[in-house]
C-alpha cells in the first residue's frame, strides 16, 4: 500500500511510548517481558508490532491498557503518552475512563470475547452506556452506526441476535463494533486474524482499512504474520525478547531489513511467488526472559555476531527517514 | 509409468445429523463428497482448503480413523477397506504413519520420549529391548535431537522439538507414506522453517511420500509436488504445484492466492475479496458449490455441477475456467 | 513524577514478603490435614503399642471417669472411660484401625471395579457403554443404607458384611467419573496416534487412557476416605456395622447416647474424631485436585 510517510511529521502523534518496561514477578524470579520499548503512532496510521511468541508484543498491548494480570504483572518504568497525557500517572478510575473510550482492544478469539448470554446489541451498547452517558434511543442509534461502520448487514435485526447465531467472521465484526462504538483514538488488535481462514482474513483486513479511513483511528496491530503486516500496516516494529530491534515503514522492512533477526525472520518464511529450495532457519531458541544474556539478546543466535555484541546492548540508531535499528552491525 | 503408492477413489464421508430426544434424522453433513487423488512414491501431495473444506476428514479417512461412507482407498495395489484388522496390522499400519498439528496433545504426557518413539516398534515388531533402544537413538538423531534426551517427558521440550519427536515416531517403521496434518501451523515462524527443512530432507533421503493437509499456500508451495484445492468437501482444482501457482484456473484458488500474498510484487496482482463465508456442509449450494461467493458466477453455475476439465494433468471443476487465462 | 513507577520501586521487596506469607498459608491447608491423616494411619498401624489400655477389657470400678482436662480426671485415662470402664483413648486408637481398614478395602474394590468399567464404557462406546451406564445409573439410584441394613440382617453383621455393603454400590461414582474422563481422552490426538500405530484397544486403555485418569481417581479416592469412615460409623451407630466388642467410632457414639448429659465424652470424642478425619480427607482431596489439575500447571 502506498503510504504517506513523508507527511508523518505533519500528522499528529496520538500515542508515544517511551522506554516502557513491564515485568512479571513470579516465584522463580523476575520475567522481563517488556524491557525498554519505544514507539510512536500517528493519527490514522497502523503500526505493526511483529514478533514470535514470548517476545513481549501482547504484554506491550496489555500494558498500554494497564490490564496486566495482577499481582504478578507490573509496569516498572517508562511513559505511555496518549494525546499528551501520561497514562501511567492516572488513577485507576481515570484509567477506566480511558479503556473502551480512548483506547480499545480486540483479541484473537471472538467467541471468547463475546458474552454468550447477551445480545449483540447489548454488548455494543455497554461501552456507550459506560462512557458516553447516553440513554434510550440515542444509545441504539449509536449501536446501529457502529454495526454499519463494520459493514454488518441489517443492523437493526442483528442487534437482537446472540453470538451463537452468527458466523465466525460476523462475530469478529461484532467484536470490532464493540471496540469502535465510542470512537476511540487508538485500537489495539492482538492477533485478530490468526484464527481466521485466509479468505475471511482478507475480508477482515479490508474492513479494518475501511474503518480506519472513515474514522481516522490509529491502530496497533500485534501479529506474527508478515503477510498480514504487508497488507495492513503502514509501519512495522519488530520485537525480540522484550525489545524492539527494528522499526521502519513496511516496504522498507521487506526490501531492506537491517537487523539480522528481521532479515532472518523474513527469509525463513516460505514464498508464494516463487519456488524456494531451502528455507533459512535460525539456529537455537529465544532466550529465557528470566536469564537474559549480557549484551544484545539476539547475539547467541546471530550469524553476524561480533565480540561487542555479547558484551554490550546496542543503542538505537537512525538509518533513514523513520528507519531505526538496534544493532552493532549497522553503521 | 508413475509409481503410485496411494490412490483415493471417489471418497465420500457423510455424517448424519440427529436432533432431539428421539434422535430424529435431520440431514447429512457432507464432509467429503467425491474426492479422488493419487500420490506417487517419494512425492508430496497437499490438500489445501479452509476450515470446513473436508481436508482433515479426508486425512482421517486415509488413516482409517473414520469409516468411509463410500469409495475406495488403494494402497500399493490393495484395497485396504477390504482388509481384515489383522491384515491391516501387517500390511497397512506399519507403512502409513502420521504427524499431527498440535505438538502438545499428540503425545501421551505420561510417557517418556523413548517409549513414545518406541511404541510403533513395540506394537508391530519382535525386536529386542536393546535393538529398540538403539533404533530410538538413531531416529532421534535423524530428526536433529540428542539421543540422551530420550528419558525426558514431552513437557520438557519446546513445541518445535516435540514436533521433531513426532516425526521420529512417524519414521520408526520406515513408512512409505506419512500423513502430515498441518505439521507447522502451531509453531513459531522461525521454528517452522527448521521443521519444513527437516521434512524435505527426510523425504529425499528415505523416498517417503507425504500427504500434507495445510491451509497456508506458501508452505504448500515449498513442500509439495502436487496440490489439490478443496472447497466444501470437493476438489475444485488439482495440479502439480508449480503449474497451480503459476497458472491458477479456479476462481477460488485465485482468491486464496490473493489472500495469502505477501510481497509488494504480489500485491500488484489482482486483489480478490470473496463475499460471504463458506456455506455449511449440511446444505451445500446447488450447482457449483462455490457459486455463492464467486465473482464470475453465471446462471449455469447455480444450476449444474461443473464437470471435470483436464488441461494436461491440470484438473479444474469450473464452468468458467479456460486455459490461457482469458478471464478477468 | 510518575506515581505508578514510584510505587513500583518498592515492588521487589513487597513481592517477596507477600509471596512468603502466601506460601505458608497455602501450605497450612495441606499440613494440617496430612498431619491428622498421618496420625490416623500411625494409630492404626501401631495400635497395640500406642494404646495405654486394653480396649476390650471391662474394668467396672473405673467406669465413667472424665478426661484429664476435667475435674476428676487423670492421665491414667487421658480421655476418660465409658460405662464399662474401658479407656476411651485406647478404644479410639483401635477404632482407627478398623475404620481405616474398612475404608481402604472398600476404596480398593470400588475404585478398581469402577475404573475398569468406566474406561471400558468410555473407550468402547456403543452398546457396551449404554449397558454399563444403565447399570451405573441403577446403582446410584439405589439407597445404599437400606441395602446395608438388608445385608446385615440376612448375612449377619461383621467386617466383610460392611465391606460388601459399601462396595456393592460404591463403584458407581467412580465408573461415572472415569467414563467422563475417558470420553475426553478418547478424542485426544495421542490416542488417535496410538490407533494409527496399530495398538490394540486393550493396550490403548491400559497404557494411554489409564495413566491419564489416575489423577481424577486419586482425588476421588481421597475424598472417599472421609465418606467411608462416616458411612461405617453410621452403620455401626445403627447397630448393623461391625459388632461389639470391637471398638468402632460409630459404635462408640452409639454407646454413649444414654450418657450424653452426664458422661458426654463417650459419644463426643469419637464424634470429633470422625469429623476431623472427614474434614482432613476433604481438604487433602481439594488440595490434590488443584495440584494435579493440568490446566493450572502453568508457571
Amino acid at each position: 500500500m502506498s503510504t504517506n510517510n513523508n507527511n508523518n511529521n505533519e500528522k499528529k502523534v496520538v500515542l508515544k511510548v517511551e522506554n516502557l518496561r513491564t515485568s512479571f514477578f513470579t516465584r522463580r524470579g523476575e520475567v522481563k517481558a517488556v524491557d525498554g520499548v519505544s514507539f510512536t503512532i500517528h493519527e490514522g496510521e497502523t503500526l505493526g508490532l511483529v514478533g514470535e511468541s514470548g517476545c513481549g508484543k501482547t504484554v506491550t498491548g496489555l500494558s498500554l491498557l494497564r490490564l496486566l494480570p495482577e499481582p504478578a504483572g507490573k509496569i516498572i518504568g517508562g511513559e505511555i503518552i496518549l494525546d499528551g497525557r501520561n497514562l501511567l500517572e492516572l488513577s485507576k478510575k481515570e484509567m477506566r475512563n480511558v479503556r473502551g473510550r480512548l483506547i480499545s482492544m480486540i483479541l484473537q478469539d471472538p467467541m471468547m470475547s463475546l458474552n454468550p448470554v447477551y445480545t449483540v446489541g447489548d454488548q455494543i451498547a455497554e461501552p456507550i452506556y459506560q462512557h458516553q452517558g447516553l440513554r434510550g434511543e440515542r444509545v441504539w442509534e449509536e449501536v446501529i452506526s457502529a454495526l454499519r461502520l463494520l459493514n454488518i448487514p441489517d443492523p437493526d435485526k442483528r442487534l437482537r441476535d446472540y453470538p451463537f447465531q452468527l458466523s465466525g467472521g460476523m462475530r469478529q465484526r461484532v467484536v470490532g463494533a464493540i471496540a469502535m462504538s465510542c470512537h476511540p483514538r487508538l485500537l489495539i488488535a492482538d492477533e485478530p486474524t490468526t484464527a481466521l481462514d485466509a479468505t475471511i482474513q482478507a475480508q477482515y483486513i479490508d474492513l479494518f482499512k475501511d474503518v480506519q479511513r472513515k474514522t481516522n483511528v490509529s491502530i496497533l496491530f500485534i501479529t506474527h504474520d508478515f503477510g498480514v503486516v504487508s497488507q495492513m500496516c503502514h509501519r512495522v516494529a519488530v520485537m525480540y525478547a522484550g525489545k524492539i530491534v527494528e522499526t521502519a515503514p513496511t516496504e522498507v522492512i521487506f526490501k531492506n531489513p537491517s537487523h539480522p533477526y528481521t532479515s532472518a525472520l523474513i527469509n525463513s518464511v516460505p514464498r508464494l511467488d516463487r519456488k524456494v529450495e531451502r528455507l533459512y532457519s535460525i539456529e537455537g531458541q529465544p532466550p529465557s526472559l528470566m536469564n537474559l544474556p549480557p549484551g544484545c539478546r539476539f547475539a547467541p543466535r546471530c550469524p553476524q555476531a561480533a565480540g561487542i555484541c555479547h558484551e554490550k546492548e546496542p543503542g538505537k540508531k537512525t538509518i533513514d527517514d523513520n528507519h531505526t535499528v538496534s544493532c552493532w552491525g549497522v553503521e | 509409468m508413475a509409481d503410485i503408492i496411494l490412490e483415493a477413489r471417489k471418497l465420500v464421508k457423510h455424517y448424519p445429523v440427529r436432533h432431539g430426544i428421539m434422535q430424529s434424522f435431520q440431514g447429512l453433513v457432507r464432509a467429503v463428497d467425491d474426492v479422488s487423488f493419487t500420490i506417487e512414491r517419494g512425492k508430496a501431495l497437499s490438500l489445501v482448503g479452509e476450515s470446513g473444506a473436508g481436508k482433515s476428514t479426508t486425512a482421517k479417512l486415509i488413516l482409517l480413523l473414520e469409516q468411509l461412507t463410500s469409495g475406495e482407498i488403494i494402497f500399493q495395489g490393495q484395497d485396504i477397506c477390504k482388509l481384515s484388522q489383522a491384515e491391516l496390522k501387517t500390511s497397512y499400519r506399519p507403512n502409513v504413519s502420521a504427524v499431527m498439528q498440535n505438538p502438545w496433545s499428540s503425545m501421551n504426557p505420561r510417557m517418556r520420549v523413548r517409549d513414545i518413539v518406541a511404541e510403533p516398534l513395540v506394537v508391530n515388531t519382535r525386536l529386542s529391548k536393546n535393538e529398540i533402544k538403539s533404533r530410538v537413538g538413531e531416529l532421534l538423531e535423524q530428526v536433529g535431537l540428542i539421543p540422551d534426551w530420550a528419558d525426558r517427558y514431552p513437557h520438557e521440550f519446546s513445541g518445535g522439538q516435540r514436533q521433531r519427536i513426532a516425526v521420529a515416531r512417524a519414521l520408526a517403521l520406515n513408512p512409505s507414506l506419512i500423513i502430515l496434518d498441518e505439521p507447522v501451523s502451531a509453531l513459531d515462524v522461525s521454528i517452522r522453517a527448521q521443521i519444513m527443512n527437516l521434512l524435505r530432507e527426510l523425504q529425499e533421503e528415505f523416498n517417503i511420500s507425504y500427504l500434507i493437509i495445510a491451509h497456508d499456500l506458501a508452505t504448500v508451495r515449498f513442500m509439495s509436488h502436487s496440490v489439490a484445492i478443496m472447497y466444501l468437501g470437493q476438489i475444485v482444482e488439482y495440479a502439480e504445484a508449480e503449474e497451480l501457482f503459476e497458472n491458477p484456473l479456479h476462481p477460488y484458488t485465485r482468491a486464496l492466492i490473493s489472500a495469502s500474498a505477501m510481497s509488494a510484487a504480489e500485491r500488484e496482482r489482482e486483489r480478490i475479496i470473496l463475499r460471504g463465508e463458506m456455506p455449511s456442509p449440511i446444505n451445500p449450494p446447488a450447482g457449483c458449490r462455490f457459486h455463492t461467493r464467486c465473482r464470475l458466477a453465471t446462471d449455469i453455475c447455480s444450476n449444474e455441477a461443473p464437470e471435470a476439465k483436464w488441461f494436461g494433468s491440470h484438473f479444474v471443476a469450473c464452468h468458467r475456467a479456460e486455459k490461457e487465462e482469458t478471464i478477468n | 513524577m510518575n506515581t505508578m513507577v514510584e510505587k513500583s520501586k518498592n515492588l521487589r521487596l513487597q513481592q517477596r514478603t507477600f509471596a512468603w506469607r502466601g506460601q505458608v498459608m497455602k501450605n497450612l491447608s495441606l499440613i494440617i490435614p496430612v498431619t491428622i491423616l498421618s496420625l490416623l494411619i500411625l494409630s492404626a498401624i501401631f495400635a497395640p503399642w500406642l494404646a495405654p489400655h486394653d480396649p476390650i477389657n471391662i474394668v467396672m470400678q473405673d467406669k465413667l471417669l472424665p478426661p484429664f482436662f476435667l475435674k476428676g480426671g487423670s492421665m491414667k485415662y487421658p480421655l476418660g472411660t465409658d460405662q464399662l470402664g474401658r479407656c476411651i483413648l485406647s478404644r479410639a486408637i483401635f477404632g482407627a484401625r478398623i475404620s481405616l481398614a474398612v475404608s481402604l478395602v472398600v476404596i480398593v474394590i470400588t475404585a478398581g471395579v469402577g475404573t475398569i468399567l468406566g474406561i471400558i464404557a468410555g473407550y468402547l462406546g456403543g452398546k457396551v457403554e449404554s449397558f454399563l451406564m444403565r447399570v451405573t445409573d441403577i446403582s446410584m439410584a439405589f439407597p445404599s443404607l437400606l441395602l446395608a441394613l438388608l445385608m446385615a440382617v440376612t448375612i449377619g453383621p461383621g467386617f466383610w458384611t460392611v465391606v460388601l455393603a459399601l462396595s456393592i454400590l460404591g463403584w458407581a461414582p467412580y465408573a461415572r467419573l472415569i467414563r467422563g474422563e475417558t470420553l475426553k481422552l478418547r478424542s485426544a490426538d495421542f490416542v488417535a496416534q496410538a490407533q494409527i500405530i496399530g495398538c490394540s484397544p486393550l493396550r490403548i486403555m491400559v497404557k494411554h487412557i489409564f495413566p491419564n485418569v489416575v489423577n481424577s481417581l486419586i482425588v476421588m479416592a481421597t475424598m472417599a476416605v472421609g465418606m467411608l469412615i462416616l458411612a461405617e460409623a453410621g452403620l455401626s451407630f445403627l447397630g448393623v456395622g461391625i459388632p461389639p466388642p470391637h471398638p468402632t467410632w460409630g459404635y462408640m457414639v452409639n454407646e454413649g447416647r444414654s450418657f450424653i448429659d452426664s458422661a458426654w465424652w463417650i459419644s463426643t470424642i469419637p464424634g470429633i474424631l470422625i469429623g476431623l478425619v472427614v474434614l482432613s480427607g476433604n481438604f487433602l482431596g481439594d488440595w490434590l485436585r488443584d495440584k494435579l489439575d493440568p490446566k493450572l500447571r502453568q508457571i
